[in-house]
């Protein structure tokens, strides 16, 4: 396979597992989460590789994961004490964190592989460089793998679970009633956000994944009219902006993370404005018919 | 309180007089307190306004213009580039609020694709200009994580007045700022123009928060803003004594960071400025006498061990006078809203520092002073 059709094939299906993320998260309000879980995985990342000695164990996917999960439950701690309002909760706790990994990496860590620039950009350029061998034989770069492991465990996630998740996200009262808990429904799908965050951020860098979380998942939001619509337009148009992204990175010769964030954005501002229902011509087309304001 | 407000500085005293003789190290803190005390400041209102998350979505969003000011004209003077900031923040920030206003999307999810379009996009015309001839990396990464010791003596003088100009307008502006803050809806009834005080507030937010980005850098500037505030907050009620220790908290922070970073070999400034704030903030949060969450449980225990006491068997008049237990009330908790008699609340904290009406019997009628009594 060609180094940039599996460039490409790393940025769809990141940028898919990460809207269908972004989708869950959109829905309940919770779309800032994902800007602070991309952020502090980073301390989870450099402390498990303090412990492991290494950038290749799994211990690193998993203390990241860890520390994703911890921040949102001292996030939720804070907001519980009532002395701090849920905004304010999540600007203290995430910078906090951030700003030590950033320490730790600077102090003792910066002649490693790890360095600030990677995290927020990642290195999909180089993604082709690291192969996959089976029994000795190459069988394409192991950022498609672990991609495609991604997507298919969130896709798993949504589709096993997805009347719970539309009974908590859409009426939460109703989720009660019913007997499943939302609070473990919450913690597993944050779980998840911590997960796919890791998994992306070694390829695309944190910048990717806040974007590919917020970006399509409002788009697919003025668009859809069901949750199941959603997350196919999400997926939609981040596989879109991904392929729109890498073209035009390769084009310009600019960051790969810089140029699919940017696309995202384009793909978001051209819904935005051109919606039929929900757009921004629409709704001031149908305002100034008289008829009732959205 | 006094003992904590007195050993910080006290701490960092000493660290300073190794220091003093240095002067970049007494430039760069200078200015890192200077910009530490406007966002202590600033973040009060941001916090209370529940728009602590636009500082971060400002500061990410500032980055696309830093480095387009320096591709049109080539200089990397710090005016033009913060000038540049300025503007493409302000442009995210308009792009959020018309989203959240015009469609269904909230304000907070319109603020995410704001800021990581934005900062996404900086970063691609970062990684084109750097292959620009001439175009070193230095001066602009310096935006991302910040690098105080780029500050220099005019950036100080600069900084210097603008936070005299903001401290005049929060003076001048208190009453109107205040009613902002807490109660827009009673502002505009009462005839003041809370709108434009409030688009002043945010305005400031943008301000400083671009300001502080070659402090601190964008991505750590939401919590020079956020910690202080939230630290000031546990140790007052009134919103005149909240800013003013927010701006000791964040000037302290400037300075114990810089030092901290200049000391240490390898610790960048940005972080450890964070770092000291969130610290200053964690220890609010668990040692403020009354609120603090210590001061919380001691209280619950001692409560707990007077109800086990209290003679429980049920006296005449059932129901009307129950065993006195709250000697010592919670604070912070949610207060009904009883108007007092004119019809205007009085403004006080609550425990998620949003606005409430306290009985009227404080000092704090209709907002007029501090907000509440202590």
């Amino acid at each position: 396979m060609p180094a940039e059709l599996e460039i490409e094939l790393i940025a769809v299906m990141t940028a898919a597992s990460c809207a269908v993320c972004g989708s869950l998260l959109l829905v309940r309000g919770m779309t800032m989460t994902a800007d602070a879980v991309s952020h502090t995985i980073l301390l989870g990342i450099v402390l498990a590789y303090f412990a492991a000695g290494g950038l290749d164990s799994p211990l690193l996917f998993l203390g990241a994961a860890a520390v994703g999960l911890v921040t949102v439950a001292l996030g939720e701690l804070l907001v519980k004490s009532r002395l701090v309002s849920e905004d304010s909760a999540v600007g203290v706790v995430f910078p906090l964190l951030f700003a030590l990994a950033v320490i730790l990496i600077t102090r003792y860590a910066s002649s490693v592989h790890l360095d600030t620039d990677t995290v927020l950009l990642g290195e999909l350029a180089f993604a082709p460089f690291e192969r996959m061998t089976v029994f000795g034989a190459d069988v394409g770069a192991k950022g498609i793998y672990t991609s495609a492991g991604l997507l298919a465990l969130d896709l798993l996630f949504v589709v096993a679970l997805f009347k719970e998740l539309k009974t908590v996200s859409f009426d939460r009262t109703a989720a009660l009633v019913m007997g499943f808990s939302p609070a473990l429904l919450h913690y597993l799908m944050m779980a998840l956000v911590s997960l796919t965050a890791v998994g992306s951020f070694d390829t695309v860098g944190s910048v990717l994944v806040v974007a590919f979380m917020a970006a399509p998942a409002a788009t697919a939001y003025l668009l859809a009219e069901s949750f199941g619509k959603m997350l196919a337009a999400a997926v939609t148009a981040a596989a879109a902006s991904a392929i729109i992204g890498v073209r035009a990175a390769l084009a310009l010769d600019v960051s790969f993370a810089g140029a699919m964030a940017t696309a995202a954005g384009l793909v978001f501002l051209a819904v935005l404005i051109a919606a039929p229902k929900r757009g921004l011509v629409g709704a001031y087309l149908r305002r100034r018919a008289g008829k009732r304001p959205r | 309180m006094t003992a904590a407000l007195v050993s910080a500085p006290r701490l960092a005293a000493g660290t300073l007089a190794a220091l003093m003789s240095d002067y970049t190290f007494r430039t760069v803190a200078l200015g890192a307190a200077i910009i530490g005390l406007m966002s202590g400041v600033v973040g009060c209102f941001s916090v209370l306004r529940r728009e602590a998350l636009l500082a971060d979505g400002a500061s990410h969003a500032a980055l696309p213009g830093v480095v387009a000011a320096y591709l049109i004209t080539g200089s990397r003077d710090a005016a033009v580039l913060l000038a540049g900031a300025a503007a493409s923040a302000v442009l995210a920030a308009a792009a959020t609020v018309l989203t959240a206003r015009r469609t269904r999307i909230k304000f907070e999810s319109a603020l995410a694709v704001a800021m990581s379009v934005f900062f996404g996009l900086g970063l691609a015309l970062m990684s084109y200009a750097q292959r620009l001839p001439g175009a070193s990396k230095a001066g602009l990464a310096r935006f991302i994580y910040g690098e105080a010791s780029s500050i220099v003596m005019r950036d100080v003088c600069a900084s210097a007045v603008l936070a005299l100009m903001l401290t005049a307008l929060v003076c001048v502006f208190f009453r109107q700022f205040k009613l902002a803050a807490f109660d827009p809806e009673y502002a505009a009834s009462a005839g003041l123009r809370s709108g434009a005080a409030g688009g002043a507030l945010t305005a400031m937010t943008v301000a400083v928060t671009v300001l502080g980005i070659q402090a601190v850098g964008a991505v750590l500037m939401s919590a020079l803003l956020i910690a202080p505030a939230v630290a000031a907050r546990q140790w007052t009620r009134s919103l005149a004594g909240m800013t003013a220790l927010a701006a000791v908290f964040g000037a302290v922070s400037g300075v114990a960071g810089t030092a901290y970073s200049s000391l240490r070999e390898g610790v960048p400034t940005g972080p450890a400025i964070v770092v000291t704030a969130s610290v200053i903030a964690g220890v609010s949060l668990l040692a403020a006498p009354g609120r603090g969450i210590a001061a919380k449980l001691v209280r619950r225990r001692r409560l707990r061990r007077r109800v086990l006491a209290a003679d429980m068997s049920v006296p005449e008049g059932l129901g009307r006078t129950p065993p006195d237990v709250s000697a010592a009330p919670e604070q912070g908790t949610h207060l009904v809203a009883t108007p007092d008699g004119e019809g205007r609340p009085a403004a006080t904290l609550d425990g998620e520092g949003r606005a409430a009406a306290s009985a009227p019997d404080k000092d704090g009628r209709g907002g007029g002073s501090d907000a509440g009594g202590a």
